[in-house]
């Protein structure tokens, strides 16, 4: 491949809601600049992609780079950088725009704009890009673009009036695409002879090739042979790869500023690579590392314990696995009085923890009990020592505590008007000091600090379903403030289930005692004796439900050839049961452990 | 000694004139049937059987299916006259047969009862032209009215069947149907709640959510309306399904919850014999032709026999016992299966459940209560070691 100058280079995303055609965009520039033949365009390509971070690479940002000769007889690079788009994830997003200077803004000439179209646009607009808004679907007859149009220059306050008109699907208007690409995204900055700086943008683990990396030049330049620096783990490599993804890995001899792509030095593990990063020359450092670099703390922490308890080895293995590919996820073992043997896990967010434990189950063929998640306290004993608490189990004893310190964040929350009334209910409800409020058009944004462990259990989910979808989140964390917090526990037939105890603030300790006691009922399925369920701090009891005895359960006919098969039967429930967690002689499905701790409003 | 264990035996005619589509029971349809062919059959595995167990007392015979009223009168009678020559019958020798109350049926309890059938069970399964027809029955709500009001007069014992807790079946529908049949029963019923059994027609319309079981709740109330009514025709339940005047209860079935010895003939028949101290589980060839050929190659249609070890002997004696109103007599049960009841059950369960009103226990007899068997099976799994 040959160099290209500077100003012939586009870095750009295309942002737009579920099924307003983000694929089918992507896959006609590709076949329009002859990326691929039409013979190999038989599939998706991007769709193709998801499928594979459906697989794996979930959290994993992917380019495409396309050649496109341009009506003025310029011939340019386009790379188009595919992102994802969760909260969990913000700080990963956020350095995917910084590799770019640009957005498509896709909405449906027909539905308009989505929720989901909202937070990510602000996201683009945060990162500094030009957007350019195209209408798509535009020869459906439901079309309207004119009231389209309108909606976006309302809702996101963006100029509409030069949107470009196509239909991907209809292949119409695509060369409009390419020219407004080309003319009104602005080119990347850099100098090819300062000393190296790019971006990591993100790392997986490929079988072959070790770590893969995705770099963005900013400045100075990147080829095989090179011996690059970490900047802020200070490791080195030598580079033994430097390529595009043209979509297809594709070596090239060099990268040069503004551009994308890709580079492996036999590095191990991704945890060797952070996200964020700053990669510099070794022999000839950058004086200073490219701004917003955050090492990925995980916020969030929990119990997995296996259910079968043989299963724990395989269990320790495929978390190694997983952590080879992804290393915002960190786990130590851990055991507990209920469930055994297992491994406390921490995570950037609960949509992490919940992918990290569906490719256990899906991958692995794990079947796992997950305990509530928890943030990690700091404690202050009476003898001044002090410890970091990532599990309410391991909480000492009251009287041993001088102060309990937890994790405050500051959220910036984007939303309608309309749904600001109960998105600052929420936030007051969550225990959220109103920090700032102001107002851009018809939005307002509220800055809040809240305390984490408010917001670890659903509170996205609650603002989605409050704001109808229309608010975004964002939030950074904001240092340790001591808090009256007492931890509850759960006793089912007055045994402690330590994997239920949580920790909460006094305010909160009833209601959320109610809470979990009252799902746990409905969770819970009816057994053969009732069950009693109580939330407790210390000894004294704060909330209780009882489970009624089940009222029927019996075979209707049972004769002489039944009794080989009724004994059979038995047996395996009784082989099942042996490998069910049982709490006071009772049977908790897995599903309630995880289940019990989200707080419906 | 166990080898004069009296002798329950049971017949099985496999064959249906249509496969109802909640059964999963071993019946198959067949455009003709060699009843020449399965009546030597039958003889030949019922002679082979006594030849090992020995002569000893015949207490009960039962003719199931399948639908068994479908057999030549002439090779009921035949097998009876064979099994009381081969075995000792007990003076009150009960022999049952099942029947269907279509109306060619009905044409024949006559030639049954000469064939020396005492008790008759009829399928009846609902009152309801539209359920009957639901169910997949063959007859009519009349024909089987009139089909026990012939029963009646023919025998001196009958009881029929009906299911209940059917689809979209209201508990006052239910009562209101189940007093109507109340006035025509005689000394037995057997009232099963319905159950989706794996493999069969209505399995496949309970996975698409075109059946719809009642909740445990309402299966309870339907349970406690089914015992209520059936009381105040003086029927009392002595079985989790079965319903009898004192003294009227199926003596042959008895033996399967008792768990007394069971010979087992015909296609896909299981037994329960002693030989000597040894129990043994046995199993017939399920599909008929087969099974017919093995006999007529082997003397028999045996699979794999396996002896019921004390401990299993134990786990079988309890699930069928507390299906009994009477519950089980603690020196019969050590007598049958070489162990001791207390020690074949969780002490901790026994303690809860019998606090709970679930089981009583005096140390000679084990019983659950009404309100125990109405969860036997929850109550099993955990009291049975």
């Amino acid at each position: 491949m040959t160099k290209t100058d500077l100003s012939h280079i586009r870095n750009f995303s295309i942002i737009a809601h579920i099924d307003h055609g983000k694929s089918t965009l992507a896959d006609r520039l590709i076949q329009t600049t002859g990326a691929l033949s039409a013979r190999e365009m038989t599939e998706q390509v991007l769709d193709s992609m998801e499928l594979e971070k459906e697989r794996g690479i979930t959290i994993k940002a992917q380019t495409v780079r396309l050649t496109y000769k341009a009506l003025n007889g310029e011939v340019y690079t386009l790379n188009l950088m595919d992102t994802p788009g969760h909260v969990d994830f913000a700080y990963e997003v956020s350095r995917s725009l910084a590799a770019c200077e640009g957005s498509l803004l896709v909405v449906d000439a027909s539905q308009g704009v989505e929720a989901q179209t909202l937070a990510n646009v602000y996201q683009a607009m945060d990162a500094n890009h030009e957007i350019v808004p195209v209408l798509n679907k535009i020869d459906l007859p439901a079309a309207e673009p004119d009231r389209v149009k309108q909606q976006i220059e309302d809702v996101i306050g963006l100029d509409a009036s030069e949107a470009v008109m196509i239909s991907a699907k209809s292949g119409i208007n695509i060369d409009g695409v390419l020219e407004a690409i080309v003319h009104r995204l602005p080119p990347p900055i850099g100098d090819a002879s300062a000393p190296l700086k790019a971006l990591l943008v993100d790392s997986w683990y490929d079988a072959y090739l070790g770590v893969v990396i995705l770099v963005r030049i900013k400045d100075g330049r990147m080829k095989r042979g090179q011996k690059i620096r970490m900047m802020s783990k200070g490791s080195t490599h030598n580079i033994e790869q430097v390529g595009v993804f043209a979509p297809r890995m594709t070596p090239v001899d060099d990268l040069g500023p503004g551009e994308l792509g890709y580079i492996t030095a036999a590095i191990k593990t991704v945890a060797d690579c952070n996200v964020g990063d700053t990669i510099t020359d070794d022999r000839a450092p950058a004086a200073e590392a490219l701004a917003g670099f955050k090492p990925s703390i995980p916020v969030v922490w929990c119990g997995l314990f296996p259910i079968d308890a043989d299963d724990f080895e395989k269990l320790r293995e495929s978390l190694g696995k997983l952590r080879l590919n992804d290393a915002s996820f960190h786990y130590e073992a851990e055991s507990s009085a209920a469930l055994g043997f297992g491994y406390r896990c921490g995570f950037l967010g609960l949509l992490h923890l919940e992918i990290i434990q569906e490719r256990l189950s899906r991958e692995f063929d794990l079947d796992l009990i997950a305990t509530a998640p928890s943030v990690v306290y700091r404690l202050e004993r009476n003898d001044g020592t002090e410890e970091e608490l990532h599990n309410p189990a391991d909480m000492p004893d009251p009287t041993l505590i001088k102060t309990i310190s937890e994790p405050w964040i500051k959220a910036t929350i984007m939303v309608p008007d309309d749904y600001l009334g109960s998105i600052l209910t929420l936030c007051n409800e969550r225990r959220g000091q109103q920090v700032d409020l102001t107002y851009v058009g018809n939005r307002a944004m509220a800055v809040y600090r809240l305390p984490l462990n408010e917001v670890v259990f659903d509170f996205y989910d609650r603002l989605k379903s409050v704001s109808r979808g229309y608010a975004s989140f964002d939030y950074a964390m904001d240092g340790y403030e001591e808090g009256d917090l007492v931890r509850i526990s759960i006793l089912v037939n007055q045994d402690p289930v330590d994997a239920l105890s949580f920790i909460a603030h006094r305010s909160q300790a009833d209601k959320r005692g109610r809470s979990i006691c009252e799902k746990l009922k409905d969770l819970i399925p009816k057994q053969l004796f009732k069950i009693a369920i109580q939330a407790a701090i210390g000894g004294r009891v704060i909330a209780r439900e009882t489970i009624g005895a089940l009222s029927k359960d019996v075979t209707a006919k049972c004769y002489g050839g039944d009794i080989s098969r009724k004994r059979k039967l038995l047996d395996k429930q009784k082989e099942g049961k042996k490998r069910m967690r049982q709490f006071g002689k009772v049977e908790i499905p897995q599903s309630a452990f995880l289940a019990a701790l989200k707080m419906d409003g | 000694m166990s080898g004069m264990e009296p002798l329950a035996l049971y017949i099985h005619w496999p064959f249906c004139l249509a496969k109802c589509p909640y059964c999963d029971f071993n019946s198959h349809v067949r455009e003709r049937i060699d009843q020449a062919r399965f009546f030597r059959a039958l003889r030949t595995e019922l002679a082979w059987e006594a030849a090992r167990l020995g002569r000893r007392p015949l207490a009960s015979i039962f003719f199931g299916g399948g639908t068994p009223s479908l057999m030549d009168p002439a090779t009921v009678a035949a097998l009876i006259a064979d099994a009381t020559t081969l075995f000792d019958p007990l003076p009150n020798l009960e022999i049952t047969l099942e029947a269907n109350p279509t109306s060619v049926e009905a044409a024949r309890l006559r030639d049954f009862a000469e064939a020396g059938v005492n008790r008759i069970s009829i399928g009846v399964q609902s009152l309801n032209p539209i359920d009957l027809a639901r169910l997949g029955r063959q007859h009519t709500p009349t024909e089987a009215i009139a089909a026990l009001e012939l029963a009646r007069a023919r025998f001196p014992r009958l009881s029929f069947d009906l299911i209940y807790a059917r689809p979209g079946q209201t508990l006052s529908a239910w009562r209101c149907e189940l007093r109507q049949a109340l006035a025509l029963a005689a000394d037995h019923l057997s009232l099963y709640q319905l159950t989706i059994e794996p493999g069969t027609a209505y399995e496949a319309l309970h996975r698409q959510g075109q059946i719809i079981l009642p909740d445990d709740d309402t299966a309870a109330a339907l349970y406690d309306a089914t015992a209520e009514e059936a009381a105040n025709f003086g029927l009392q339940p002595y079985e989790i399904s079965n319903y009898a005047q004192p003294g009227s209860e199926s003596r042959h079935n008895l033996a399967y919850w008792r768990y007394h010895d069971y010979a087992g003939i015909g296609p896909g028949a299981h037994g329960r014999v002693s030989l000597g101290d040894t129990l043994i589980a046995t199993r017939r060839h399920r599909a008929p032709e087969p099974w017919a050929q093995r006999v007529e190659t082997q003397g028999h249609g045996s699979t794999a026999e396996e002896i019921v070890a004390p401990e299993e002997r134990g786990r079988e004696m309890l699930l069928m016992g507390l299906r009994l109103a009477e519950g089980i007599d603690a020196a019969r049960f050590a007598t049958r299966t070489k162990k001791s009841l207390i020690d074949a059950i969780d002490h901790q369960t026994l303690a809860r459940a019998i606090d709970a009103g679930y089981i009583t226990w005096d140390n000679t007899r084990l019983r659950a209560t009404g309100e125990g068997r109405k969860r036997l099976d929850s109550l099993l799994t955990a009291l049975v070691l």
